[in-house]
């Protein structure tokens, strides 16, 4: 028990500091990173807790993560060089052609 | 305190100190590195965890395919680090966002109680028969729909992209 609360401990400093990142950084890679470090505080939660009741669904639900994860690289990504090749910068205030 | 311990509390610190480099670095690369040595931190508490697969699946997917992915578009768009912009209210509000954050999961963390329900994977089930396998075991029957359905998205991502790297889209 002890060690369990431990980990989530561990996972919601993490978590925070992935939120830090994401609301006070401008470059939208970087930005970008924090959410990847966001989703893997919430992996170790998944896991942490999964092996403490004795379940593997939670590790599954790791796996599937993972998987998103990947998809959101590659679109995420491929969306960055679209932008980059319209506004030659990759700061999330330039991203303001829909706003009024 | 014991080895195990002493352990866990080496790996903490290195992990919590590269998420705050990835943070604070200004050159996009750093924090791409920094956040490689987050993943193995988080790839070891896996292993410490009984969960050897994921440590391996941790490794491959997010310090192997996705960092080399965006390393290497880091160095395609040669972005210019700019030192001189400040954005104060901006640091300010998130920072204290971010702590307020980790103060409600804290007292979520501290003040409710986990189930103890013991069910049937224990230690000795998973040096037995193989962390693996029992993970084989329960998505390819329990999990079969989103196993396939995740291959759709996959599929759908892998086209999603070419499409929008392919050209200039004004």
């Amino acid at each position: 028990m002890d060690n369990l609360t431990n980990y989530l401990l561990v996972s919601a400093v993490l978590f925070s500091i992935g939120t830090i990142g994401v609301l006070t950084r401008k470059n939208a890679i970087v930005m970008f990173m924090c959410i990847e470090l966001m989703l893997n505080a919430v992996n170790l939660t998944f896991v942490a807790l999964s092996r403490h009741l004795g379940n593997l669904d939670g590790q599954i639900f790791v796996f599937f993560i993972m998987t998103v994860a990947a998809a959101e690289a590659a679109v995420g990504l491929a969306l960055f060089i679209a932008f980059f090749n319209n506004r030659e910068s990759i700061d999330v205030d330039d991203a303001n052609l829909m706003k009024w | 305190m014991d080895i195990s311990s002493i352990f866990f509390a080496i790996v903490t610190i290195v992990a919590v100190v590269s998420a705050l480099l990835v943070v604070t670095c200004k050159n996009p690369i750093n924090s791409a590195l920094s956040l490689v040595l987050t993943f193995f931190c988080l790839a070891t508490y896996y292993a410490m965890l009984d969960a050897p697969f994921m440590a391996a699946v941790q490794i491959i997917v997010y310090a192997g395919a996705i960092m080399v992915l965006i390393v290497f578009t880091i160095m395609l768009l040669n972005i210019r680090v700019d030192a001189n912009k400040k954005h104060v209210h901006q640091v300010a509000l998130g920072t204290v966002t971010g702590i307020v954050t980790l103060l409600l999961s804290v007292l979520f963390l501290t003040r409710g109680k986990v189930a103890m329900l013991a069910g049937p994977v224990t230690s000795d089930v998973i040096n037995q028969i193989g962390h693996t396998e029992l993970i084989g075991a329960v998505m390819f029957t329990d999990f079969l729909l989103p196993f396939e359905v995740t291959s759709i998205l996959l599929l759908a991502a892998m086209v999603g992209a070419v499409i929008l790297a392919k050209k200039k889209l004004s």
